[in-house]
């Protein structure tokens, strides 16, 4: 029948477009909406039924690197990008066993590999108005028709002769993709870039470091506090020129808020000087933007880490949501942090209502909230020579890039992190493109109690975690929540799980062949059922020990890294499978 | 007839090394790792010393050599031996970690770089926190050059500027022409990389080696330098540390060619 309507559909083609993406049924991007959530109003899966989940279909992507993609699901069509070399898949869930629409390969540059730090990892696509954004690991980001999976434009915003790499999932907002670089340990300055959805060309670019012309700081900014106060301090907060190669990238989760209209995003560390080298607190390094999405102008700025010493990052998700604080209705952001803090940020100033440690922090005392400043623990800082035990969270942070989701139902956020401490020691030889140099020694080490992973959730207004889930290795899959009141979550010794939302209980796991260090979604398919898509593939900074082939014996590989996961290829194997479920 | 009876006589005595190199667990070809834009270590038209020893080390061998060109960057252990590209880096710290190492061959310093006037010759030197001083940066967390550590010690680091290994050109190569310029003041790099750089500077630089500041004494600035080889192959590191051992004069004559700083040994350096 549909072979029969084609030039209807052609006419409906765009309001159809719109309408789809309204769909509660749909996922149409990684965080399930702009306020990054992660909450789907779908309740067929319950605490009650959720033992009876049944694998419906699987798909081998036939890539063994690090998954971390989000399955993107619109108009009964699912479309999944793998890690380098970026393959973007589309299934027609109309079919039983939805068979693959179309492939599109953009041939992205083999020498990206090469560059990115970590593993080759892609955070996923977003769909808007009938097309699939994607990036690719070599600085590219690509429209693709969604119906015949052909390519609309392709731009190249990233140049890895520099180091600079693309692995975050691109937000659209408002005609705009905004888009974001990784590469600070390789002294690639940080940047957002707009580009228009429709002909690809930049609409703006705003830098995370630098004079304030290039960060886009003009008359509307406005940040709380005094720190983030002056002319061009993303130039002198730097020894000279320091900010040219200052890193502050944007390589994870960038939100929206359509009521404030403003975009929210984190930069990334400090790079890739010594902290000794960089003296100040190096901006717009480590903290949180606000800006305007049509103009890329900066509103304000708030810095999680000034003058970041332990390779903390700040770009963790930034949650929009609505909170009683006080007896008032707060418009907030929930961001828990690399540093272990969950802060609550009044999202139309960006002060600090509340900051609090939802994992073992040993390297600072707390947040004030008169100035906003991290208090920073010096017996914790890093210092040439000097062997520093105890220091949590490690490099890693209490929670990396795994984003959390949140449940208005349920009041709480689903926190999936880490529980890892590290020593440190900065005098091992190392070398690196003919230069020896002293590096850190660093070896990571589980927290208290022994294990290296937790799934907390967080109550924000009674500032105290409800309830928490103990796991053998760090949760680096994010977790997803459904008005069934059900959360969903992966861990990397390849058990995909179901809990009850309001206690925890497990109601249900899944064997995957290989780690899940990716995110679940969950959406409704064409037959009126709830389905859960997942994919597996360990990899990731925690998973290279196994999609890299790390030596174990090399406990200071993986940037240390591998010393806390050496009996992980013991669990896990390399993977790299989508596996989708329902009930019966 | 003759230059054909040659090529015979030297597949044949190719045949009987391949042979030989078999019997002692050597593999098919001596399979190096190599950076095709890092001069004067290696560059891809073979012109930087260690292809010249990789080329040496082959012929000793009786194993044909061939290169697998990719930049040696963060974790280049992994992404090339590591993927079974290939079996041997040419220099690596003696006692580099992530491979089995052969004996040293050279032991060289980090230096100070700079013109006739200012010459910079010592961390201790007053005049370091004014002066507009270069180094490498290597792009590891916390991690710097020793002379990256001295000099944020020291105090130098509003007028530090910091050279990436990404760029146009090795970052050494960039630092010497910002002193030769004018631009800096001074630098302080390995000294290979320095010494090499500052004689093709086109101006008179003064090279000096770099001496840990007397507070920071344990800071190491010079580095013995040995080949890799990858962890597992044992016996074709010790085939390699025996030719290491009897070409050593023949090698010490390569690094001069290339203006090598040596502590270990007079000569290179100019």
């Amino acid at each position: 029948m549909r072979a029969g309507v084609g030039p209807l559909c052609l006419l409906l083609a765009l309001p159809w477009a719109a309408l789809a993406a309204e769909r509660n049924g749909d996922w149409p991007m990684a965080g399930r909406d702009t306020r990054l959530t992660r909450f789907a109003d779908l309740a067929q899966i319950t605490p009650d039924n959720a033992s009876q989940l049944k694998l419906a279909f699987s798909f081998d992507t036939g890539v063994r690197k690090g998954q971390e993609a989000a399955p993107v699901v619109v108009n009964d069509t699912m479309y999944v990008v793998t890690p380098w070399p970026n393959h973007l898949y589309a299934f027609d869930l109309s079919k039983p066993g939805a068979n693959v629409k179309w492939k599109f390969d953009p041939n992205p540059s083999a020498s990206a590999q090469g560059v990115a730090c970590c593993d080759v990892v892609n955070r996923g696509v977003a769909f808007a108005d009938g097309r699939v954004f994607m990036n690719t690991l070599d600085g590219q980001t690509i429209a693709v028709d969604a119906a015949s999976g052909k390519e609309a434009w392709r731009t190249k915003l990233g140049d890895i002769t520099k180091g600079e790499t693309v692995t975050m999932a691109p937000l659209v907002v408002k005609g705009k993709v905004l888009v974001g670089n990784s590469g600070g340990e390789l002294g690639v300055r940080g940047w957002i870039a707009a580009l228009d959805a429709t002909t690809g060309k930049v609409a703006w670019k705003a830098f995370n470091t630098g004079p304030d012309k290039d960060v886009l700081i003009g008359a509307r900014f406005k940040p709380h506090y005094k720190s983030d106060q002056g002319h061009d301090l993303g130039v002198t907060t730097w020894p000279t020129d320091g900010w040219k190669i200052g890193g502050g990238n944007v390589w994870a989760w960038v939100s929206y808020d359509p009521d404030l209209d403003l975009v929210y995003y984190g930069t990334g560390n400090p790079g890739p000087w010594n902290p000794d080298q960089r003296p100040g607190d190096n901006k717009w390094t480590s903290g949180v933007f606000a800006r305007d999405p049509a103009s890329g102008e900066a509103v304000w700025f708030y810095q999680w880490s000034p003058h970041d010493l332990h390779d903390y990052d700040g770009v963790n998700e930034n949650i929009v949501v609505d909170l009683p604080w006080n007896g008032a209705t707060r418009k907030v952001l929930l961001h828990p942090d690399r540093n272990g803090y969950l802060y609550v940020l009044d999202r139309a100033t960006g002060e600090v209502l509340a900051a609090d440690p939802f994992a073992h922090v040993t390297t600072s005392y707390g947040v004030d909230l008169e100035s906003g400043a991290l208090r920073y623990n010096p017996q914790k800082a890093p210092e040439v020579g000097k062997l520093i035990n105890d220091i949590c969270p490690a490099s890693p942070g209490a929670k990396d890039w795994q984003p959390s989701s949140w449940s208005p139902q349920t009041k709480l956020l689903y926190i999936p992190h880490n529980n890892l401490c590290q020593d440190a020691t900065t005098m091992e030889t190392s070398y690196i493109a003919g230069t020896p140099y002293v590096g850190a020694e660093v070896k990571m080490k589980p927290g208290p109690g022994g294990h290296r992973g937790e799934l907390t959730a967080w109550d924000p207004v009674a500032r105290r975690k409800a309830w928490q889930v103990i796991e053998r290795f760090p949760v680096w899959s994010g977790t997803m929540v459904t008005s069934g009141g059900v959360v969903f979550y992966g861990t990397m010794d390849g058990w995909f799980k179901a809990l009850d939302a309001k206690s925890g209980k497990l109601l249900w796991q899944y064997k995957t062949s290989s780690g899940v260090i990716s995110q679940p979604v969950t959406y409704l398919a064409p037959d009126g059922k709830q389905y859960v898509a997942v994919l597996d593939g360990v990899g990731g900074w925690a998973g290279a020990v196994v999609s890299n082939d790390i030596d174990v014996r090399d406990g200071t590989a993986a940037l240390g890294f591998t010393h806390a996961m050496r009996d992980l290829p013991q669990h896990s194997p390399k993977g790299g499978t989508l596996y989708v479920f329902s009930l019966p | 007839m003759s230059s054909r009876f040659h090529s015979v006589l030297a597949s044949l005595a190719a045949l009987i090394a391949a042979s030989a190199a078999q019997a002692a667990g050597l593999p098919h070809a001596l399979r190096v790792c190599a950076d095709p834009d890092n001069l004067p270590y290696s560059h891809a038209d073979g012109s930087g010393f260690e292809n010249r020893l990789a080329v040496l080390v082959a012929k000793e061998l009786a194993l044909p050599v061939e290169f697998t060109w990719m930049p040696l960057r963060r974790g280049f252990v992994r992404k090339t031996a590591g993927e079974g590209l290939c079996d041997v880096f040419m220099g690596v710290p003696a006692g580099f970690e992530r491979v089995l190492t052969t004996r040293p061959y050279y032991r060289s310093t980090y230096v100070f770089v700079s013109r006739t006037s200012p010459a910079l010759a010592s961390f201790d030197d007053p005049r370091l926190p004014a002066l507009h001083i270069g180094v490498q940066l290597i792009g590891n967390d916390l991690a710097a050059t020793p002379a990256g550590h001295a000099l944020a010690a020291k105090g130098a680091t509003a007028n530090v500027e910091g050279f990436t290994i990404y760029g146009e050109g090795p970052a050494t190569q960039r630092l010497v022409a910002a002193i030769a310029a004018g631009r800096l003041d001074a630098g302080v790099a390995w000294g290979p990389q320095a010494a090499f750089f500052a004689k093709r500077a086109g101006v008179p630089l003064i090279i000096a080696p770099a001496r840990a500041p007397r507070d920071l004494a344990q800071l190491p600035f010079e580095f013995a330098i040995a080949i890799g080889v990858k962890r597992g192959e044992k016996d074709l590191r010790d085939a390699i540390d025996a030719v290491l051992a009897r070409r050593q004069a023949e090698i010490d004559s390569m690094l001069a060619a290339y203006s090598v700083p040596r502590t270990d040994v007079a000569g290179g350096g100019s």
